[in-house]
């Protein structure tokens, strides 16, 4: 929040990281990268080269690149996934712990119906039912996360609403809707960011799971689940074809999760006079 | 006092103390040179505002502060112990055995699952090891001799069933369960209500003439010290400034702070034969000296009334059936009429769950009323025009750490009532940010900064900043300087009243503190289980009170004059009674009496006949 901010600490490396993911994945397609879908059958398996850096897979693709679209693929559906979620989740949630009473009660049953399907389960029938792709696989995860973000705003708006500076907007004369998005919603971002960052990552998990069990991503598209679900099959000829989908999944998860710790961090006004002493 | 058993009683000795934390950048030092002897059987106040290291002495005592980030020098002496070179197995078997403390917080200091009577036999258990049934025979006496009445019949009851003063009771009964050498007493009566705090300072003296315990007490309120105290210790930003006997620190002050300390308290009765406010004579803490105190003109124009509430009532059901029938209700406020003229300052004062409060919601439209009317300026508050009227009524809040949003700047949160009926451009809600903030004495730089960076007393200043934003002519001011250390409650109601001599504004000013009210107000309504017993004109209120709910108030006000201790009467123990009442109960009908012009009494009901 001051001016120390521009400083480069150890505490910013993951948001340089994730900026670095961000723009390699969406700028995959104009980047002067090779086609990750182009075939070259004689180099099957080959090690690592100089026009290959990580090698190429069981049909001579280049892995990085494929790595580089994966990423972009995982990348698109959890963000849209956990914005969707994020936006009707905790529109749902401030209203029903702003209003109480009937809608609050409404509110907070549907959730718990939701809430009692296991979010693979439900992410398996629509894909069954709707057909795999990108297009089933947003709006169904935005479904299954929407309860957790109902869930952490009602719960933190109950603990802000009893707040006197609640009251004060009130009685200054604000509306219900300047009170819920303009005084309410800024006091509880913390909690939401976290839970975001979460929802991301889990997101990407659970993506990169449906699309092992192919109901996600459709092959020939790289997506991690696939890359690792294809290179189970050849870990004795070519364990690196497994590591790399790995390590990109687990580099991704923990990117964003410390990127998300480090902004809430600095949302709060009172971090920034702590650090800038 | 010269009961055989206290001369066995060790005293405690303080002697050459030093207190310092840990912080980042080294150690601070929070208490320098501290010494004071207490004997048995007296009671020694420590007296100090925020930050003076008060509470620091009582925790060091304890051996209770943290060891990594604590370094502490001196002597503290329990008879011929030193307790700070015990070891903390033996700190643990002193503590509760030779001395015992009580909080504050009566409130979150017992455990809510565990009935009242097993608390206090638990810690009789754990330091004597006698069976259960006498510890509880033991527990029952201790309840008794707490007075909490038909002890026997609440040992099982659990500690929200007790109100506020009954636990503190309780607390005490557990601190006294081993008789201690020193009792620890860190602000026991702050969170209480003023009856109440008079029978917990009443039991707290008498249980200590019983069992002759040193008593070490802590507290900001001068009052008290005159009450309880027979030496009190003066303490500044971690240094003593004075030490001597009560008697004559309170007749004869000789540093500077103390003088400032004791000319800030509120004297009840220092205001008779005047009908206007009077602000109080700020000294300054380095010379002692007053400034001149400016003498107000009179703003009351009767002719304009700025809020007429008549009937008012509010009921919340608190209990029903399945099928949707109230079995009880609160009568949170119960036809309250009222009226307020332009420039004038009402006082409503009670206790707690007296509807003080509630009313003053009512009157913003933050609560709607189950019956009666609310107008302002002539226009009716109803949920359709709350939002234009809020424009002229504003509302100041009690705890100024919460009533400000975390994420706004000091400006932006001064300017949000204008963006709220957007009023003013930005550039516009810059400079009348900065005006409001140079009105209310603060520097108008502040603006970009946020709110955790003020005080207690500089963020009320901004809440009065904020509420003057919409220019209105009546503000509701809810306890809002009673979270203040005394010398800024005096300054920010010097401030209200300077506002209102020059804005002429009408105050509602909701407060428990009589004595402040005695200086700001015109008029004082006095409230008892949501009802308005007695309202009139300041002066014949609080020098003819004929309810006699007015005038248990007004007796149990502390007297910051020790000379004067033996004059009080005793309070009876009573408790506040609930506003809860059964479904079915018909409120009855109250008729008003007037003693003289405009003095109105309500014609007292059955239930004070004694």
């Amino acid at each position: 929040m001051t001016g120390t901010s521009l400083k480069f600490t150890p505490r910013q490396i993951p948001a340089y990281l994730l900026a670095l993911l961000l723009v390699v994945s969406l700028l995959a397609p104009v980047l002067p990268l090779q086609d990750p879908l182009l075939m070259d059958t004689a180099a099957r398996f080959a090690g690592p080269s100089a026009a290959h850096l990580f090698g190429q897979d069981e049909f001579g693709r280049d892995i990085l690149v494929r790595l580089i679209f994966a990423l972009r693929n995982s990348l698109i559906v959890a963000f849209a996934a956990a914005i969707l979620a994020g936006f009707i989740g905790t529109a749902l949630g401030v209203l029903a712990g702003y209003s109480r009473g009937l809608t609050e009660m409404l509110a907070m049953r549907i959730i718990d119906i939701v809430l009692c399907f296991p979010p693979l389960l439900l992410a398996m029938l629509a894909v069954t039912l709707y057909g795999p792709g990108p297009v089933t696989l947003i709006p169904v995860l935005a479904i299954v996360f929407v309860p957790s973000f109902t869930r952490v705003a009602h719960a933190s708006v109950l603990s802000v609403r009893s707040q006197d500076y609640v009251e004060a907007v009130r009685s200054m004369g604000a509306s219900n809707a300047r009170v819920m998005f303009s005084t309410i919603l800024p006091n509880i971002a913390g909690p939401l960011i976290v839970q975001f960052s979460f929802t991301v990552a889990v997101t990407v998990v659970l993506e990169s799971g449906l699309s092992f069990l192919g109901l996600g991503v459709l092959p020939p598209a790289p997506s991690l689940g696939l890359m690792i679900g294809t290179g189970r099959a050849t870990l004795a000829q070519a364990p690196m074809l497994l590591v790399w989908p790995c390590a990109a999944l687990t580099a991704m998860i923990l990117i964003l999760n410390a990127f998300c710790d480090d902004l809430r961090d600095r949302l709060d006004p009172k971090f920034s006079k702590i650090r800038g002493q | 006092m010269s009961i055989a058993e206290t001369t066995t009683k060790p005293g405690l000795s303080i002697s050459g103390l030093n207190i310092s934390f840990r912080n980042k950048d080294g150690w601070t030092s929070v208490v320098r040179d501290l010494g004071f002897d207490i004997a048995p059987g007296e009671t020694v106040a420590i007296v100090g505002e925020s930050g003076s290291g008060k509470s620091v002495t009582a925790l060091s005592v304890l051996g209770l502060l943290p060891q990594q980030s604590t370094r502490i020098e001196g002597s503290i002496r329990l008879g011929d112990k030193e307790l700070l070179s015990l070891s903390p197995k033996d700190l643990k078997a002193l503590r509760g055995n030779d001395i015992a403390m009580i909080f504050q917080e009566p409130m979150t200091s017992l455990n809510p699952t565990m009935c009242i009577g097993e608390q206090i036999a638990e810690s009789i258990i754990a330091h004597r090891g006698i069976s259960k049934a006498e510890a509880r025979a033991e527990a029952i006496r201790l309840m008794e001799k707490v007075h909490i009445p038909s002890a026997a019949r609440r040992y099982g009851e659990y500690p929200h069933q007790f109100s506020g003063g009954m636990r503190q009771r309780v607390m005490i009964a557990i601190a006294l369960a081993c008789k201690p050498a020193l009792l620890i007493a860190d602000e026991p009566t702050t969170a209480l209500d003023v009856t109440i705090q008079a029978q917990v300072l009443n039991l707290i003296k008498e249980l200590q003439e019983e069992e002759g315990m040193a008593v070490l007490f802590i507290t900001h309120d001068m009052g008290v010290v005159a009450e309880v105290a027979d030496r009190m210790v003066v303490m500044y930003r971690g240094d003593v400034v004075e030490e001597g006997t009560t008697t004559e620190i309170f007749a004869n002050a000789r540093h500077p702070y103390t003088k400032a300390l004791l000319s800030a308290v509120p004297q009840l009765g220092s205001m008779s034969g005047s009908n206007d406010p009077q602000p109080f004579a700020i000294y300054d803490i380095n010379t002692g000296l007053a400034a001149e105190a400016s003498v107000l003109q009179s703003t009351v124009d009767t002719s304009e009334v700025l809020l007429d509430v008549k009937d008012l009532s509010v009921r919340f059901p608190v209990q029903q059936t399945i099928f949707g029938k109230v079995t009880a209700r609160v009568h949170a406020v119960e036809n309250v009429s009222l009226t307020l003229a332009r420039g004038e300052t009402l006082a409503i004062v009670g206790e707690s769950g007296s509807g003080k409060s509630t009313t003053g919601k009512l009157i913003t439209g933050l609560l709607h009323p189950t019956a009666g009317k609310v107008e302002i300026c002539g226009k009716p508050m109803r949920s359709d025009t709350r939002q234009s009227l809020s424009r002229s009524v504003q509302m100041i809040f009690q705890d100024p750490f919460a009533s400000l949003n975390p994420r706004l700047t000091v400006g932006r949160a001064i300017t949000e009532p204008l963006r709220i009926h957007k009023l003013a451009t930005e550039k516009e809600q810059d400079e009348i940010a900065a005006s409001l903030l140079t009105r209310v004495g603060l520097s108008p730089e502040i603006a970009k900064r946020y709110p955790h960076e003020f005080s207690g007393g500089q963020r009320q200043r901004i809440c009065v900043a904020r509420t003057l934003a919409l220019k209105p002519s009546v503000i509701i001011a809810d306890e809002a300087v009673s979270a203040l250390d005394v010398s800024v409650k005096a300054q920010v109601v010097n401030l209200l009243l300077e506002l209102q001599q020059e804005m002429q504004l009408g105050f509602i000013f909701i407060s428990h503190d009589m004595a402040v009210v005695e200086r700001i107000s015109h008029r004082v309504a006095v409230m008892y289980l949501g009802e308005i017993v007695e309202i009139g004109p300041r002066a014949a209120i609080f020098s003819n009170p004929v309810h006699p709910y007015t005038r248990r108030l007004i007796e149990a006000v502390p007297v910051p004059d020790p000379s004067r201790r033996s004059d009080r009467h005793k309070i009876a123990d009573s408790e506040i009674r609930s506003p809860v009442r059964a479904g079915d109960y018909i409120v009855p009908t109250r008729t008003y009496r007037e003693v003289s012009p405009g003095h109105l009494v309500q014609e007292v009901g059955p239930e004070w006949a004694a």
